[in-house]
């Protein structure tokens, strides 16, 4: 009965955060955005500074009506979104947040599970994509589809690396293996790993597939009301999901000063720095063009977590 | 298999398990069939996720946790996106597809039953009334286990394997090459297929 208990505390837990974390980092990416364009952004919803813009956006994406195309497929429509988002809600169960079992969910490989249905998440919009019965919405397909297989190949090399460095594939088992001079031995892989995973959540500067100025949001195109916000939702709850990961896997997640009594405040301090820096990407980078990404993919972040590779094994062999 | 149960009681005992893998085991097979008798494409493409989770969940309830993840990473991750790239090139449509059908379909359900009973007879023969204890690497370690087994007594099949993808990694390059040699060159900038003109 308590372990029952126990277990279902954890898991509401892990859904508070999953539906808070997402909110304060779009509400970051409004503030931050904005003031670094010369703007003040949302002011108003709320009376502090606009803390409630996005309650105030959820509000309005609830009353709009729910538009399914004529010629669309409807029930892949319709499942399109939640495809798109509950395998983030999956992936955060398992991210360590501090030291002694301070996680939803300890699983043996967690770093296979982590990358394995982070993978999922983008049927989604390749559903969305097809279903949509819209050009549009089928470039944006193909494009989030190669995009993937390029970005793929990367992010699992620098994954491997770090459970190669760690000797275990579990993710509180390689934070308790972390040496502050890891950062530096994995500083390819960690590099390689977050811009990997910036593709893989298709945020600016590698945003192609839902380039808005020119495919009008590829696979969303069609999408209203809650199913976009979904949408949304899904692309900011990726954001924390990612910068938790590189926390956990490159800077060390609770290690820190005290890390005994406030671990968990260093993983969330890092994660949300780098929640910063994903915002940052945004608003000073261009959009890579298509065949940019492609090459920069297959000629640069390949190579380089290749190296990394052959660099933590020689490493490891050298030092055991 | 019964009396085991009064020895491991619990929310899921052994025959919990066993039940349970049955009925997944089923469903796979009904996703799977769905999969190859449906008209609409891109739905095939669908149910093949749904069959291939099933596999994932079946390696799960066998304890092989890896295997599982393995399986919904390289299958459902990517030669599914892959199909689906595929049929988005070639502008699948949705509803039915008019050339789904195929004249071979009799010999395809002939080779299938063969396989299916080459495979059921191999596996069945090698193992007849072995009692193998799947649970007793779980927890921390079945990661462990796993990866002992595969590269202490199954690593020639494992190698072998590999070496069998990298000729079909090589065949494909080689197919590839050939197929731009008979088809013209691009008039001009194949590479940048997005106009300058922005």
């Amino acid at each position: 009965m308590n372990d029952t208990l126990h277990v279902v505390l954890r898991l509401v837990a892990v859904l508070v955060a999953f539906l808070v974390l997402p909110l304060l980092v779009g509400q970051t990416e409004h503030k931050v955005m904005a003031h670094m364009q010369g703007r003040l952004g949302p002011m108003y919803a709320g009376g502090f500074h606009g803390w409630a813009q996005l309650v105030a956006d959820g509000v309005k994406f609830a009353q709009k009506e729910d538009v399914v195309p004529a010629d669309a497929d409807r029930r892949i429509f319709q499942l399109a979104p939640a495809v798109a988002l509950l395998p983030y809600l999956l992936v955060l169960i398992v991210i360590p947040v501090g030291p002694h079992g301070f996680v939803g969910e300890a699983v043996d490989a967690g770093l296979f599970f982590v990358l394995a249905v982070m993978g999922v998440g983008v049927l989604g919009s390749l559903m969305a994509g097809w279903a949509s019965a819209n050009k549009f919405s089928l470039l944006g397909g193909l494009r989030t589809a190669a995009q993937l297989m390029a970005y793929e190949l990367p992010m699992l090399l620098a994954a491997a690396s770090v459970a190669m460095a760690a000797g275990t594939l579990s993710l509180p088992g390689i934070v308790e293996s972390y040496h502050w001079w890891w950062t530096l031995w994995q500083l390819m892989g960690g590099l390689v790993f977050f811009t990997a995973g910036l593709a893989e959540l298709q945020r600016p500067p590698f945003d192609m597939p839902v380039a808005d100025s020119e495919i009008i949001f590829g696979a969303y195109t069609e999408y209203t009301g809650l199913r976009f916000a979904l949408f949304l939702l899904a692309e900011y709850a990726g954001i924390v999901v990612l910068c938790g990961l590189t926390t956990v896997l490159f800077l060390g997640g609770w290690h820190g000063p005290w890390a005994g009594s406030v671990g968990w405040l260093w993983t969330l301090l890092k994660t949300a720095v780098l929640a910063f820096i994903v915002i940052w990407l945004r608003v000073s980078y261009p959009r890579l063009r298509e065949d940019q990404l492609m090459k920069f993919a297959w000629t640069v972040l390949i190579p380089i977590s290749l190296v990394q590779i052959a660099l933590t094994g020689v490493v490891k062999v050298v030092t055991s | 298999m019964i009396h085991s149960a009064t020895h491991h009681p619990g929310f899921l005992s052994p025959t919990g398990v066993e039940i349970t893998f049955l009925l997944v085991g089923l469903a796979t097979l009904g996703a799977a069939v769905v999969t190859v008798t449906t008209r609409q494409l891109v739905h095939a493409a669908l149910w093949l996720v749904v069959a291939l989770g099933g596999i994932a969940v079946e390696y799960l309830l066998l304890t092989a946790e890896f295997i599982a993840w393995v399986q919904v990473l390289i299958y459902v991750g990517s030669v599914v996106v892959l199909l689906l790239f595929g049929l988005m090139l070639t502008k699948a449509p949705i509803g039915h597809s008019p050339d789904a059908d195929s004249e071979n379909r009799w010999v395809a359900l002939a080779v299938a039953l063969a396989a299916a009973g080459t495979l059921v007879w191999v596996v069945a023969d090698a193992f007849r009334s072995t009692w193998i204890d799947v649970h007793h690497g779980t927890g921390q370690s079945a990661t462990k286990v796993t990866g002992s087994s595969l590269f202490r007594f199954w690593v020639l099949p494992f190698e072998a394997l590999s070496v069998l993808l990298l000729a079909a990694l090589v065949g494909a390059i080689v197919l590839s090459r050939r197929r731009a040699d008979v088809l013209p060159p691009a008039p001009d900038g194949s590479t940048a297929p997005h106009g300058k003109d922005r």
